[in-house]
This record gives structure tokens, C-alpha cells and sequence, in this order.
């Protein structure tokens, strides 16, 4: 490889435009409003324990749930949002109580916890998560596994102010 | 040479009901499920085998068991089928009432939930049909086009419930066990054949 398909002033440019770009879409209030809450999931709520306590991570770990908070309308990334995780697991049922927790997001507007490794149940893969406190609307996921081998799970949420 | 075919139709059998009942007694999900959803899914398995006698006994189709012997058992079968479901509902229910709930309401975010319901509900309605066959007074015509038809959903409502779910039975048992129920119930209907004479009996009826 002694040809470069591009050169570094090439690349430097062609990225900050495309960067520029991006940044300007996504400031554009046109495109801003389009940003749509996200509804509750069908069976998300199954098995809720209203109040999880927030914990550094569920049992033993091993598996990571994770993804982001954002806002409804501007999209702005929501830090210090509590959200509640639980799942049937190599640990426990999902109605068990140590198959519950919570967690905060980052400044970023990120959240990630670990858990033990879920297992299928009721037929699927899966997880559920809330966003169940007081400032915005209440959100229940469902996220299901696309192979119950994944070791990680996400799932995003947009939130609509109550 | 009636012998042979006769063991190897009656080996044959065993292995496909016994066989997948056996991977998912095996399976590792076992391990870190309580005994009541053990229980509850283990119910699910061996209704998927009592199912696939069925078809067999009201047809006449296993060697030594002529078609009256055969419809006495395909009785006693069809209420231990409804009993595995019964036990199937309720310990799943047990195990998770809001998912239970969502189920028999239609409103789960699974298909296999939709599927698995049906089937119960046409299990349900073809055992009422045998159930007070007498007291009904249909015409034998009839009766027999209604309980086949009940029987047609079933069938294709649990393979559909069990083909989509991701549980303790092993993919490739479940979709063999799944191919042998569908080929069986073919064949049986088409020994039967249940819309013969519906027709006529329609005419007579309509004469009367």
C-alpha cells in the first residue's frame, strides 16, 4: 500500500465538511422537531418493580445493557436520567427482585449496566427497561436479543417532558 | 414382512415423540428456570407429542391397532392433550401472570403467543364437539367436517406457537417433530376424508 487513495489535506478537508455538515442538520430546527418521543413497547412493563435501587451492576455481571437519553424535540443528550433494568437471567426470573436495577446516564446522555447474561424466556430472548420518575413521560422497552448468545443489549429512549 | 413394517412404524414413532421430549429435558435452560416453569414448558413439549398421535389414531394408520381401538384411544389422548395444555397455561401463568395475561388477550408482542392461543381455542372447541357429540345431534357428516377442521387449526396454530419459539426444545427436533405432525394430519385427512358426504346430508336436511 504505498498509494494512498487520498491525501491528508483531502481527507481533513473532505471530513470537517462532512462533520460541518452533519452538525449543521442536526442543529437545523426543521430537522430538530421531527425527533419523536418513544412510545412504550408492547409487554415492556411486564414484571416491573416500581423503584429499583441504583447499583454498580445486577449480580454478577457478565452481560451489558446500554444506550441513550435523549430528549424529544431538540434531542439534546439527558444526563442524570434514571433508568430501570431487569430480565430473566442466568441469576434469576424476571419477577425476582436481585433481577432488578438502575442506572444514570452520563453527561452524553448515556447509560450502561451490567447484569448477568439473559436467557430466553417466555419464548425470546429478551430485556425490559423503564424511565418511570417524575419529569418526563413514562417510557417501558422491550428490547429483544437478535441471538440469545449476544452478550449486549441496547436500547434507546426519547423523552417526551410530562 | 407385515411385522417388519409394523416395528419399524412403531420405532419410528418413538423416536419422533420420545426424541425431542428427551433434547429438551436436556436442555441448559433448565438450569435457571423454577420447577413450576420447568413443569409448564415440559407440558408444552409432550402436548406437541400427544398431538401427533392423534392424526395416526383416528385415521386407523398404526399397524395393530384397528380403527375402533384407535378412535377409543384418539379419546383418551385428545383429554390428556387438553390436560398438558391446561397444566401449560397455568404454570407459565404461575411463572409470569402479566405475560400470561397479555397472551390470552392478544395483546403480547409475540406472534407465537397469537398461535399458541388459537390452537388452544380450536383444542378447546374440537374436544367440546367430541365431548357432547350425542347431545349436539349433528349430523355424523357434519360433525365429522366440524371436529377436523377444529383439529386442522390446532395443529397448524402449535406448529406455528412452537416453531417460533426460542425455548428448551432443540431446532432440529422441534422442526422435525413439527414436519411429521403437518405430513401426518395430511395424511390422515385425506384418508378420512371429512367432506364427503357434508353435501348430501346439507340436501337431505334441506328436503326434511
Amino acid at each position: 500500500m504505498s498509494h494512498t487513495l487520498m491525501d491528508r489535506r483531502t481527507l481533513i478537508a473532505t471530513g470537517t465538511a462532512a462533520v460541518l455538515a452533519t452538525a449543521s442538520t442536526l442543529a437545523s430546527p426543521l430537522r430538530a422537531k421531527s425527533l419523536a418521543p418513544t412510545t412504550s413497547m408492547r409487554g415492556g412493563s411486564n414484571n416491573y418493580l416500581p423503584g429499583a435501587p441504583v447499583v454498580d451492576r445486577i449480580g454478577g455481571g457478565g452481560f451489558l445493557m446500554f444506550g441513550a437519553v435523549r430528549r424529544a424535540g431538540d434531542g439534546v443528550p439527558l444526563e442524570g436520567i434514571r433508568i430501570q433494568i431487569w430480565a430473566h437471567t442466568t441469576e434469576g426470573h424476571e419477577r425476582d427482585p436481585w433481577s432488578h436495577g438502575a442506572t444514570l446516564t452520563n453527561a452524553d446522555g448515556i447509560f450502561q449496566l451490567e447484569m448477568p447474561q439473559i436467557v430466553p424466556a417466555f419464548g425470546q430472548p429478551h430485556g425490559h427497561l423503564a424511565y418511570d420518575s417524575s419529569e418526563f413521560e413514562t417510557v417501558f422497552l422491550r428490547p429483544v436479543m437478535a441471538s440469545s448468545r449476544d452478550r449486549s443489549l441496547s436500547a434507546h429512549f426519547v423523552l417526551q417532558p410530562a | 414382512m407385515a411385522a417388519f413394517r409394523a416395528i419399524l412404524i412403531w420405532a419410528a414413532l418413538a423416536v419422533v415423540t420420545a426424541g425431542p421430549v428427551v433434547v429438551a429435558a436436556n436442555s441448559e435452560l433448565l438450569q435457571y428456570r423454577s420447577a413450576i416453569y420447568i413443569t409448564a414448558g415440559c407440558a408444552g413439549v409432550i402436548a406437541l407429542a400427544l398431538l401427533l398421535l392423534q392424526p395416526l389414531l383416528a385415521a386407523g394408520l398404526l399397524p395393530g391397532l384397528p380403527m375402533p381401538v384407535g378412535r377409543r384411544i384418539h379419546r383418551w389422548t385428545g383429554a390428556t392433550l387438553l390436560f398438558a395444555v391446561a397444566v401449560h397455561v397455568a404454570g407459565l401463568w404461575i411463572t409470569s401472570p402479566p405475560d400470561m395475561i397479555d397472551a390470552l388477550t392478544f395483546t403480547a408482542p409475540t406472534a407465537f403467543s397469537a398461535f399458541g392461543v388459537i390452537a388452544m381455542w380450536a383444542l378447546v372447541a374440537a374436544a367440546l364437539l367430541a365431548g357432547f357429540r350425542k347431545s349436539l345431534r349433528l349430523r355424523p357428516q357434519v360433525w365429522r367436517l366440524a371436529h377436523t377442521m377444529a383439529a386442522m387449526v390446532v395443529v397448524v396454530g402449535t406448529v406455528a406457537h412452537a416453531l417460533m419459539i426460542e425455548g428448551t426444545m432443540g431446532t432440529g427436533s422441534k422442526i422435525m417433530m413439527c414436519v411429521v405432525l403437518g405430513a401426518l394430519l395430511v395424511l390422515a385427512v385425506r384418508r378420512l376424508r371429512p367432506w364427503a358426504g357434508v353435501s348430501r346430508a346439507r340436501e337431505t336436511q334441506a328436503q326434511e
